[in-house]
């Protein structure tokens, strides 16, 4: 029998295995940021253990940066955690896109930026939004800070072999609907633990036909559907997207290397655990509404009532979201107004989320009403876009136009939204509070975020006839 | 790490589902470089209100959650981000365990890592002693070597756990320890493939 691509890449990451017991696993990158590394250095120091390999170990600080004037962080505390960080990695010898690096960026951008994501490799990160990675056929997931000192030392870590789902996805995507909706539209029909305990592998025709940006996008998002991991087998989309850079082979060892990522797709007679499909032509402009990711409904739709649910949990989920969101059930998503506009995250903040937005906003204002900001996931990304022009569109608009980082995705820097006020935002998590205390956020994707900007409210991108046709 | 075999303790109970990590301990916490003195924070949304005074109306703060170890909560529980600061602000706030239909994977890992034992019960089970909590007080007996629970009333649950972290935390063993008695393991790995 065939295998699938999750079977393949565990199977060859086996260092040691025995009845009874996890299966020991070597992982191949670990990516480490300020926040959730700082006490898993300390355990290495306190038992005088050495970090196994820093070649495999490569760091960033991203999470709580400012993005305006970065290089003068006022909160002391941020402060020190981010010299802890630079101390340690000089300490340990760890490679480091530091604040004043051009490498610098969110981890799960720079990670593929740089080339280190790469097919079939097990890479790890203090941050459950690592299966961003799985994009590129990686098996890329996220680990706590007592994970992050094992791997440290260790260069591996024990785990329980996980269940395997396939998430079909077949059909055509309709314009102005995107990655970011496909995935919220997963998430809302199945629910935000569909994959517990499972990796997803993504897969069909709509899958094939994305670009690695938007592969990135979908795959980002696997642990608000409960995953492990979500990983898409490499194909030509992945190679093309690969070659050339920095920390890829280049030359015969690129053919080479190419040749070994082919053998990793999943077998065409390969079984899976389970499986859940979705018609991507069917998906519409996703907009949650709620406090989980889970919680969202079509632009065209409206805020359900606690009858809606269809357990005892749902409806309880839906009564506290509703409280927390202060809407009336039945108020139209179009009708809700917003204060705050983000568009940013690893799972939106790379150039072609941005190109995509500034086509929609180029030559229009942002509503009097709103505050909008653009904060590019890394530091290339950045120079990109004011290279293209986009920056210059964005600002023209009346967008801020911010330095690279997580910022409000979960406001651990200045960047936050006031308590009641509504945020129209490309992140990944609407939870109570993410975005500041008692900030509501609705999730959604560059475009729609784009177009809230300017109207001041959610609007259904698709009757926007100023959207060209994507290429 | 501390060892754990019986715990007896009295429960609180918060019957909201899908509590994330950002919500045990929000993100403005998350800055400290020491492991140790999160349990003020936890719930800090929740547990206080504006004026920074514990809000009565939230269960951690009624009379008769005051002295709880053990944390009954609802499906989903510790889903989201990975920050291993949601499982040591509860350690750290006095809980030993947490009951729960269903976890997030990382928490429920994170969760064993640091002592604090993570059980799954059927969701009629963790109902049922949510309402018990809302009537009065819950006293649980949780024998992880048998793998049962008891409740006051004389009803016996027993749960499911990985063997292998039942052992980790039956003799409190440090893992990075362990698994470096696997170094010529890994380094004949790393020759074979590298
Ligand atoms: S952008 Fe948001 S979700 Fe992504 S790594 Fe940063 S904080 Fe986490």
């Amino acid at each position: 029998m065939g295998k699938t691509i999750i079977e393949k890449v565990w199977e060859r990451h086996k260092v040691y295995e025995e009845e009874g017991k996890p299966d020991l696993l070597y992982i191949d990158l670990h990516l480490i940021h300020e926040v959730t590394s700082p006490q898993a250095f300390e355990g290495l120091r306190l038992n005088n253990r050495k970090l196994r390999r820093p070649d495999l170990t490569y760091a960033t600080m991203d999470h709580n940066i400012p993005t305006k004037d970065r290089e003068t962080i006022t909160d002391k505390i941020a402060k020190k955690q981010i010299d802890v960080l630079v101390e340690n990695c000089n300490n340990f010898g760890v490679e480091l896109a530091g604040l004043n690096s051009p490498n610098n960026g969110i981890v799960h951008i720079i990670g593929p930026e740089l080339g280190l994501t790469q097919p079939g490799k097990t890479i790890v990160c203090g941050d459950s939004h690592t299966s961003t990675h799985g994009a590129f056929g990686a098996l890329a997931f996220g680990i706590g800070t007592s994970e992050v000192e094992h791997v440290m030392a260790t260069q591996t870590l024990w785990q329980d072999r996980p269940k395997t789902m396939e998430v079909v996805i077949d059909g055509r995507l309709e314009n102005g609907v995107s990655a970011k909706d496909i995935i919220l539209a997963l998430i809302a029909k199945y629910g935000v633990n569909f994959g517990t305990g499972h990796v997803v592998e993504y897969r069909g025709e709509a899958i094939r036909g994305l670009t690695m940006e938007e592969r990135m996008t979908i795959c980002n998002m696997s642990i608000e559907g409960g995953a492990r991991a979500g990983l898409i087998s490499p194909d030509q989309v992945t190679f093309d997207y690969l070659r050339g850079r920095e920390h890829v082979p280049d030359g015969d060892a690129y053919d080479v290397i190419v040749e070994e990522w082919k053998q990793l797709a999943s077998d065409p007679d390969a079984k899976f655990d389970s499986t859940l499909v979705l018609d991507a032509s069917e998906v519409k402009p996703m907009v949650t509404w709620g406090t989980n990711p889970g919680q969202g409904v079509t632009i065209d739709g409206a805020v359900p009532s606690p009858e809606d649910g269809t357990t005892d949990t749902e409806r309880r989920a839906i009564e506290q979201s509703l409280e927390y969101m202060g809407l009336e059930p039945g108020t139209k998503m179009e009708d809700i107004k917003i204060q705050h506009v983000f568009l940013g995250s690893c799972t939106n903040a790379r150039i072609s989320d941005l190109r995509e937005a500034a086509r929609y906003i180029k030559g229009k204002k942002v509503d009097k009403s709103v505050r909008a900001l653009v904060v590019p996931g890394s530091v290339k990304v950045k120079r990109q876009a004011e290279e293209e022009g986009l920056a210059t569109i964005f600002i023209e608009a009346g967008f801020e136009w911010r330095d690279a980082g997580c910022s409000m995705c979960l406001g651990m820097n200045p960047d936050q939204v006031p308590a009641g006020e509504r945020c129209a935002s490309t992140s990944n998590r609407n939870f109570e509070g993410r975005q500041g205390k008692n900030a509501r956020t609705h999730l959604m994707s560059p475009i729609m975020a784009a177009a809230a900007a300017v109207h001041g409210h959610f609007v259904d991108v698709r009757k926007l006839d100023a959207i060209p046709a994507s290429s | 790490m501390e060892k754990f075999t019986t715990h007896v303790g009295t429960v609180a109970a918060l019957p909201y589902v899908n509590i994330d990590t950002d919500q045990i301990i929000p993100k403005q916490f998350l800055k400290r470089v020491e492991r140790t003195g999160f349990g003020q924070f936890l719930f800090y949304n929740w547990r206080l209100l504006e004026n920074d005074q514990p809000d009565p109306e939230f269960p951690l703060n009624y009379e008769r959650a005051k002295d709880a170890t053990i944390l009954v909560a609802d499906e989903n529980f510790g889903c989201g981000s990975s920050r291993e600061h949601a499982a040591w602000a509860l350690q750290d706030y006095g809980f030993k365990v947490v009951i729960a239909p269903s976890f997030g994977d990382i928490f429920y890992n994170n969760s064993f890592k640091n002592g604090l034992l993570p059980v799954r019960m059927p969701l009629e089970v963790v109902r049922n002693w949510e309402e018990r909590f809302e009537e009065g007080t819950l006293q649980l007996r949780v024998n992880l070597e048998e793998q049962v629970i008891e409740d006051d009333q004389g009803g016996i649950h027993t749960f499911d756990i990985d063997e292998y972290w039942k052992n980790m935390l039956i003799h409190g063993l440090d893992e990075i320890g362990l698994t470096l008695q696997y170094s010529d393991h890994i380094a004949k790995y790393e020759q074979a493939t590298q």
